[in-house]
């Protein structure tokens, strides 16, 4: 930082403001109704492991919240050994 | 019949039982008949805020559970006559509370009373839902601060929810105090401002109250802090908003904080 900086620097408090905004309309919605990320997340997952073993090691999940858009990221690597029906292995 | 109050926060460490003790101490002054009960059974603190955790021997599990009558376990105030508490227990847990229980206590107070404060304890659990169960308004008392904020609008959604207002589908009133509210961290845009919290929560402002040492002295000395030094800042801005529960329409001033040197040479400014 330089001393340029120093005495241009805003305060916190906008950034704060804007990061309730977004957080509080979200959790303002799944109050109402249940949280759609998290049932589709659920469910893929469910329709996953009925084919493949899924390593929770393997299994990688992440979400971002937007205000006006979320994006669901499931990243799941399938070992080829694993790849096989669960029946078969039964 | 009187009106039953819940102050209320979702957050510990807001200033609920202060600002019930400073609140029902303020419309207890003007002659009205005011009862502050703790609903933080296991945690009680509102005795010892009103200075009066001497003096407790009976407490509402007492009356909840028949083993007391509700006038051996009211508390007169030994400086406004008008003014009553109830303490919660010590000993018990949260589960002594019954909502049937409550419910018959809170009905005798609001025949008595003019005013009944419930102090909630913090968290959205039972203590915190039976404390809101049966009131008529709500106080939210919220600090200018990220988690408060979010906390407040999770409260604020329960009073909606899950009182018996709400639930005959009649509207709660509620009102947001906002608490240590520090008007030069607020100009340097370092502090939600009271348009900020106003704007996110959509819920009418009840009163400023401005980060004061007058208030940490009033629990000290075991008075609210309306009836030790009436005449300080926090003081004062508990009064107006205990008028405006009451119903006067009071402008709030936004506590202003002159510009530093600095800020003034630099123009900084809050955005």
């Amino acid at each position: 930082m330089n001393l340029l900086d120093l005495f241009k620097r805003r305060g916190s408090a906008p950034v704060a403001r804007e990061r309730l905004q977004v957080l509080l309309a979200y959790e303002r919605r799944s109050r109402s109704q249940p949280d759609l990320v998290s049932i589709l997340r659920e469910e893929i997952m469910a329709v996953i492991a009925r084919h493949v073993q899924i390593d929770q090691d393997y299994l990688q999940v992440s979400m971002e919240r937007g205000e006006t858009m979320s994006t669901l990221d499931i990243d799941i690597q399938i070992p080829n050994k694993s790849a096989r029906p669960l029946a078969m292995s039964a | 019949m009187g009106k039953v109050v819940v102050v209320t926060s979702g957050k510990g460490g807001v200033g609920k039982t202060t600002s019930t003790a400073a609140l029902g101490a303020a419309v207890a002054r003007t002659g009205k008949k005011v009862a502050l009960v703790d609903f933080d059974v296991g945690l009680r603190n509102l005795d010892l805020i009103m200075g009066a955790e001497r003096r407790v021997v009976f407490d509402l599990v007492n009356v909840i559970q028949g083993t007391a009558k509700l006038s051996q376990a009211l508390i007169r105030d030994k400086r406004v006559e008008t003014l009553f508490l109830l303490p919660a227990s010590q000993t018990r847990d949260k589960d002594a509370l019954t909502e049937e229980g409550v419910g018959e206590v809170i009905d005798k107070l609001r025949s008595v009373f003019d005013y009944v404060f419930c102090d909630s304890p913090a968290g959205i659990e039972r203590g915190a839902q039976l404390a809101m169960r049966f009131a008529d308004e709500a106080v939210i008392v919220t600090n200018p601060e990220v988690s408060s904020v979010r906390d407040s609008d999770r409260i604020i959604g329960l009073l909606d929810a899950r009182t018996v207002k709400a639930e005959r589908g009649e509207q709660i009133a509620k009102h947001v105090l906002v608490t240590r509210y520090d008007a030069a961290r607020a100009a340097r845009g370092e502090m939600l401002s009271i348009d900020d919290v106003l704007e996110i929560l959509s819920t009418p402002l009840l009163g400023i109250i401005p980060e004061s040492q007058d208030v940490l002295r009033a629990s000290n000395l075991g008075s609210p802090v309306t009836l030790s030094d009436p005449t300080n800042s926090a003081a004062r801005a508990y009064i107006e908003a205990a008028k405006r529960l009451e119903g006067e329409e009071l402008p709030v001033v936004v506590p202003f904080e002159r510009k530093g040197f600095l800020d003034r040479l630099f123009g900084r400014r809050a955005a």
